[in-house]
């Protein structure tokens, strides 16, 4: 129980981030028109892929002749690469289709 | 103070995808609001390499692999995301979510490895967030890739007998060895069965689910991965992830509820709508 609360208190900061970020994510989109939901859902969807950050952390910590470490991260660096720019791009496409058009065609 | 920079260069990125989420909402902004948020992605991508550790050449092969993985995941990304025909975007946006959940998961694995167990040594908050990456990751990427096989046509709809019973009873064991693990009994086999479990999971929590109902389903699953993301984050005090993975984790869920409110009807509805599917039809 010690611990537990001992943990808690060295990340206090974090969670108060947490709570804070999470207030924050309901804010952000709320009144969002039906016509957007799909390309918020892939816009959202490439933002999640900063998970490729901590990829790219395990991969420096890991030790070079720890070859089943690095064989993972590598997996772990292509997949989140995947989804930061498949996400991104992909949403992009999505939105092209509501540029406005020229008015002379 | 290099550090500072890295941390500050975090702060923009958060900044970013603050932003990029609002302006994503409405309809004049949404475009540039994705472009924000992509150059936010970069910067910290960037940072993270340049001022996390120092260079060291003994290090040089990490360093070629995780060059090597970037760019073979631009390529292969930019190629897909460019290819897709536009009517076929929500399973692309569900492959990519995989993705993301399979790099959090696999995030975990790595870091269990790294991680030294005291057993009966109380409260291990880092093998908590490992736990809970790894298990919402998992369940991300295994239903991901079945609603995008579902929508691709390649896998069709199949309601095993009690499905929903089956999944309660597994969500249970699920929670039932966390919490073993938690108390500090049990080896990494325990830690790898939860994996297997997981992806088990996700597979007969999307499989019952009519093809009709998957944009909802994979929202949810988005804002699954950002959940799993955000832990990654807590495990390395990293505030980047934590903020792009639990604003997605919130948004998402947001996200999702209005989906099936701009269908009428509710996400029990749709979550357990196999039955009343299934009758109606």
């Amino acid at each position: 129980m010690e611990q537990l609360l001992n943990y808690i208190g060295e990340n206090m900061e974090m969670i108060y981030f947490l709570i804070l970020a999470i207030l924050l994510g309901v804010e952000v989109i709320s009144n969002v028109p039906a016509i957007l939901h799909t390309p918020l859902m892939s816009g959202a969807n490439a933002i999640h892929g900063v998970v490729v950050v901590g990829a790219i952390i395990v991969m420096l910590h890991a030790s070079p002749d720890n070859y089943a470490s690095l064989i993972v991260g590598f997996l772990a660096v292509v997949m989140g690469t995947l989804n930061v720019v498949g996400g991104f791009v992909v949403t992009d496409r999505m939105l092209e289709m509501f540029k406005k058009k020229p008015k002379k065609s | 103070m290099s550090l500072n920079i890295l941390e500050i260069t975090y702060l923009i990125a958060s900044l970013t995808f603050v932003i990029g989420l609002k302006m994503l909402s409405h309809p004049e902004s949404a475009r540039k609001g994705n472009l924000i948020a992509a150059v936010g992605m970069l910067i910290a991508v960037i940072a993270t390499i340049t001022i996390y550790q120092p260079f060291d050449s003994s290090k040089a092969i990490n360093y070629g692999l995780i060059a090597l993985g970037l760019v073979v995941g631009t390529v292969i990304g930019t190629m897909m995301a460019k290819k897709v025909k536009m009517t076929a975007m929500p399973q692309m946006v569900s492959f990519f979510n995989g993705m993301g959940g399979a790099c959090a998961a696999l995030i975990a694995v790595i870091e269990y490895q790294n991680h030294t167990i005291g057993v009966g040594s109380g409260f291990d908050g880092e093998l908590l967030v490992m736990l809970l990456g790894l298990i919402i990751g998992s369940v991300s990427f295994s239903g991901s890739m079945i609603a995008y096989g579902k929508l691709e046509g390649k896998i069709k709809d199949r309601v095993l007998p009690m499905n929903q019973l089956i999944n309660m009873l597994m969500l249970a064991i699920i929670l039932g060895l966390t919490v073993y693990k938690m108390l500090g009994y049990g080896d990494s086999m325990v830690f790898y069965g939860l994996l297997v479990i997981a992806l088990i999971y996700g597979i007969l929590f999307v499989m019952p689910i009519g093809g009709a109902d998957m944009p909802v389903v994979i929202s949810l699953l988005n804002s699954f991965t950002g959940v799993a993301a955000a832990f990654g984050g807590f495990l390395y005090g990293n505030k980047a992830m934590l903020t792009g993975g639990i604003l997605v984790g919130s948004a998402g869920t947001i996200l999702t509820i209005l989906m099936c409110n701009a269908m009428n009807r509710s996400l029990t509805n749709v979550l357990l709508g196999a039955f009343g599917g299934n009758k109606a039809g």
